[in-house]
Order: C-alpha cells, then sequence, then structure tokens
C-alpha cells in the first residue's frame, strides 16, 4: 500500500459566494506521511482541511479519502468522518461531559461500541496524551493545552486513518504549546497520517515528511522541508518565511 | 453539512446574560425588606384612607379587615383558579412551544417557515385579541361520532392563554440553542454524529441549563396574565374581587380589595422572580 496515496485533491476549488479561498489545489498524501500546510493567514489552509472531511462542500474538483469520493453530492459523510479525525483551534471539547467522556462519546454512540470497552480505551487513550489524573474533570478545570490533548484523544478514539490538525497550538502559550506538539510528533512517529496546518515553522521541519506553502488560495510551493525551509524557490514563499523564521 | 449557518436569524433571546448585575447579598436583603414594608405599608395605608373617607358615613359599618376576612376565602379560591389556570397553560404552552422552537431550526424548509411563522403570529399579537380569538373560535362542544365533549369556557380560556406561551417558549427553545456556539456542531460533526444526535446529545443539554430563567420568567408573565380570563366571563379572582365589591357596594372597599389582590399576585410571582435571577446568576458563571 505504501505510496498510493491516501488522500488525493485534485484541483479544488472553493469560493464562498464572491470570494474566492482556493483556487486551484491538488496534493497526495500517502499512508503514514505527515504533511504540513504552512502559510499567510486567510490563505484557505483550514477551510482545505474542512473540505477534506466535508464540513465546507468544495465548489469544483475532486477530493478522494481511502476511496469515498467526497466531492460526491451523495456522500456519506458519517463514513467518511468516521476515517477522518479533525483537532480545531480552539479545542471545541463539550464543555458539559468530563474529559473521559468525551472521549468515550462518539465511540459509543456513533459506532455502538460497548461502554466499557469504550471507557477502557478511553483511558489508553488519556495515558497516551498524558492525562489519566485528569480523566473526571471538566473541560472547564483543564488548561487549554490539557484541552487540547484531550481533543486530540477524542479523535483518536474514532480510529481515524487520518488526522487533520488545524492550527491547534494557535491559542496556546509556549510552555502548553510544547506538551501539545510532543502529541502530535509522536502520533506522527507512530505512523498516523497527519495533515497539519500550522504557523510553528520549526516544528514543521522536524515531523513534516512534506510541506506546502500556501498564498491567495493556491499552492506556490510545494517539497521536503530542506526545499523548502532551507532552499524556496518561489519568491513569496521567501518573503514569507524570511518574516516568520 | 452545514447544520446551522451562525446568526443567519437574530438571536433575539439571549438567555446568558442576567440584565442587571448581581446585587451582592446585603444589598438584596434589604431590598426586599424595604419592598415588603412599603407593599405591606401600602395596603395598610390604603385600608386608612378608604377607612377616613367612610368616616363621615351615617350608619355603623362593618370594619375594613372585616369585610376583607370574609371575602379572603372566595377570592383566594379565585387566585387559586388562576394558579391553575397558569400551571395548565404552561404546560400545553411548553410541549407545543418546544415542537415549535425544534421546528425552527429544523433542516426541512417548509418545516422550519411554518415554524417561524407561527411563532412570529403568536408572539406578536395581544393577548387579550388571542384569548378572545380562540374562546369565539372554539365550539362549546365537540362531537366526535356519537361521543359529544363539552368544551367549556375555562378550557377555551387555557388554550387561548397557551398560544402566546407557545410562541414564546419557541423563541426560548430557538434562543437557547442558538447561544450554543456553532464550534460545538462543528465538532460534534466531525466526530459523526448525526444531526439529531448532535442536537440531543450535545446542544440540548448545554442549552438547557440557559432556557430556564427565561421560561420561568415567562410563567410568571403568564401567571399574572391569567386575569385577563375575566374580561372573557370566567370567574377567577379577579372577577370575584369585582363581585365582592358589588355585593358590598361600598366605595372605600376598593383600594384595600385590589391591594389585597395584587398582594396575592406579588407573593406568588415574586419569589420566582428572585428564583429566577439567582439561576440566571448561576447559569452566566458557567462557560
Amino acid at each position: 500500500m505504501l505510496g498510493q496515496p491516501l488522500i488525493e485533491i485534485d484541483h479544488v476549488e472553493k469560493s464562498f459566494h464572491n470570494t474566492v479561498v482556493l483556487r486551484d489545489i491538488s496534493m497526495k498524501i500517502t499512508k503514514g506521511e505527515c504533511a504540513c500546510i504552512i502559510g499567510p493567514s486567510g490563505s484557505g489552509k483550514s477551510t482545505l482541511l474542512r473540505c477534506i472531511n466535508a464540513l465546507v462542500p468544495v465548489s469544483r474538483g475532486s477530493i478522494i479519502v481511502d476511496g469515498i469520493q467526497v466531492n460526491d453530492p451523495n456522500l456519506d459523510k458519517l463514513a467518511l468522518r468516521r476515517k477522518v479525525g479533525i483537532v480545531f483551534q480552539q479545542y471545541n471539547l463539550f464543555p458539559h461531559k468530563t474529559a473521559i467522556q468525551n472521549i468515550a462519546m462518539a465511540p459509543i454512540n456513533v459506532l455502538g461500541r460497548p461502554k466499557e470497552e469504550s471507557y477502557e480505551r478511553a483511558r489508553q487513550l488519556l495515558a497516551k496524551v498524558k492525562l489519566s489524573e485528569k480523566a473526571d474533570a471538566y473541560p472547564g478545570e483543564l488548561s487549554g493545552g490539557q484541552q487540547q490533548r484531550v481533543a486530540i484523544a477524542r479523535s483518536l478514539a474514532m480510529n481515524p486513518l487520518v488526522m487533520l490538525f488545524d492550527e491547534v497550538t494557535a491559542a496556546l502559550d509556549p510552555e502548553t504549546k510544547k506538551e501539545v506538539l510532543f502529541t502530535i510528533r509522536d502520533l506522527a512517529a507512530e505512523g498516523m497520517t497527519c495533515i497539519l496546518v500550522t504557523h510553528e515553522m520549526g516544528f514543521a521541519s522536524e515531523v513534516a515528511d512534506h510541506v506546502y506553502f500556501t498564498d491567495g488560495g493556491m499552492i506556490v510551493e510545494s517539497g521536503t522541508p530542506t526545499d523548502i525551509f532551507k532552499a524556496a524557490q518561489n519568491d513569496r514563499t521567501r518573503a514569507f518565511l524570511s518574516q516568520v523564521l | 453539512m452545514k447544520a446551522l449557518p451562525p446568526n443567519s436569524l437574530p438571536v433575539l433571546l439571549t438567555p446568558t446574560r442576567p440584565a442587571l448585575e448581581p446585587l451582592p447579598a446585603f444589598t438584596t436583603f434589604v431590598q426586599s425588606r424595604a419592598l415588603a414594608i412599603i407593599l405591606v405599608g401600602g395596603f395598610i395605608l390604603s385600608c386608612g384612607i378608604s377607612a377616613a373617607l367612610s368616616a363621615g358615613a351615617t350608619q355603623p359599618q362593618p370594619s375594613i379587615l372585616d369585610v376583607l376576612l370574609k371575602w379572603a376565602p372566595l377570592i383566594g379560591g379565585g387566585f387559586l383558579f388562576n394558579i391553575a389556570v397558569s400551571i395548565a397553560s404552561m404546560a400545553i404552552g411548553t410541549l407545543s412551544g418546544v415542537l415549535l422552537g425544534l421546528g425552527q431550526i429544523s433542516p426541512s424548509r417548509p418545516i422550519a417557515k411554518i415554524s417561524w411563522f407561527l411563532t412570529q403570529f403568536f408572539r406578536n399579537s395581544p393577548w387579550l385579541v388571542l384569548l378572545f380569538f380562540v374562546m369565539f373560535l372554539l365550539p362549546f362542544e365537540l362531537k366526535l361520532g356519537s361521543l359529544t365533549l363539552p368544551l367549556p369556557a375555562w378550557f377555551k380560556a387555557i388554550i387561548g392563554l397557551a398560544l402566546p406561551v407557545m410562541a414564546n417558549v419557541a423563541e426560548i427553545v430557538r434562543g437557547g440553542i442558538k447561544s450554543i456556539p456553532f464550534s460545538q456542531w462543528e465538532s460534534a460533526e466531525s466526530l459523526a454524529f448525526s444531526r439529531r444526535q448532535i442536537l440531543w446529545q450535545i446542544i440540548l443539554p448545554q442549552a438547557f441549563k440557559r432556557m430556564i430563567p427565561p421560561w420561568m420568567n415567562l410563567y410568571a408573565i403568564l401567571t399574572m396574565a391569567t386575569t385577563l380570563i375575566s374580561v372573557v366571563g370566567i370567574q377567577d379572582s379577579m372577577t370575584l374581587t369585582k363581585a365582592a365589591l358589588v355585593a358590598e357596594g361600598r366605595l372605600d372597599l376598593y383600594l384595600p380589595f385590589y391591594t389585597m389582590l395584587l398582594l396575592m399576585f406579588f407573593a406568588y410571582c415574586y419569589p420566582i422572580a428572585r428564583l429566577t435571577q439567582s439561576l440566571e446568576r448561576r447559569v452566566a458563571v458557567k462557560f
């Protein structure tokens, strides 16, 4: 299977009313790959992630995730979303449920798994994100970094094929940022297919197999981290990197 | 799936924020005591004024207090009837209002449109006009085959009052649901929850807390509005007060009698208002 793309994004365009957000995006993500999307705000990075799990419908082009045609009008959204996990910038945990309930809820209600098994798995995932002692805490009682790690565990509980991370550290301070980034790094190292939208250039160059630089709804340049961070060809890429590095 | 575009409709109700800053306990205590003193004082004063007015009367008359006490059980009974009507109207209005509120956020366009129209229609009509409307619209009896069900006036009055309650509950439900951030829908959707699951397991449990204070507020308003049924000829506390005054035929009794009626409603509605305020404060602290 290696080399076979798990996600194929082909000439995708997206506009909201008259605003064009994605002009022409194509990328192929293979199983186990970690792709980082970088670029200035408003370049359509988050929209692209939302297109992949059909939170936002594409205007033109095609997206295939593990054989599922995402732009199909008769798409089984629930089937797609079982394969694609997404973690948001603002964590978006369910505030009326404890950490462990947040994690076990979807497996029980969506996948129909037995309660015992789901809670056991939730406990394992909490241990994985190093939050075992916070199982019964409500989101309001957790720090931003802790909430984000619970959110990652919540997505993992669905056993997704691919994880999307939408600027997951943007709302965190440098210290808690690290906890979350380590969690993601471990995931990538275990072979989880990851697509990250991030402003953490250091992190991107460390974990990414592939880096995409987007601007104005287009992929301006892509390549290995070395290609992009050390030897960018495009002027726009170089200008952007000189601002952030 | 864009289940709920954020802010597609103006949120008319924001049940999360209390209208007033929470008062410190001491001030609140002093205030409610002051209020009680003013009310009871007003009552005594009204009796006094009435007594003074009737001082010049030639015939010996029973004292105002004696007359009040004589009629109090009857009027009190009528007041309990008002409460019963308010509870029944609230129950019917809440059940239908919840359905109407959920209907407004339905993904089916016709259902959403019809629910929206019904809500707006009944929310923006005078309660008294609606009451008359229902009194004359519904027949006095209902024929179901060989069975004849009488529709007494009190029953029609309950329906008449339930209509505006329904529309207001619908807005409370819709506003409560809309007050939950759209990101909650989004994250639940991306965990493959169905729309129904999201609504019942994630959105409504959070929105419910926020709906309770405005719902209680509405109940207090309804209770006070039940006196409207006296206008359509139902023997409630208002009608009985009027009847008592006619029977006594003394001008000096008007002020004390209506003050007594006011106090009954106040004694019932004010605690509800206080409870609502404290609940609002508690809900506001969360999140």
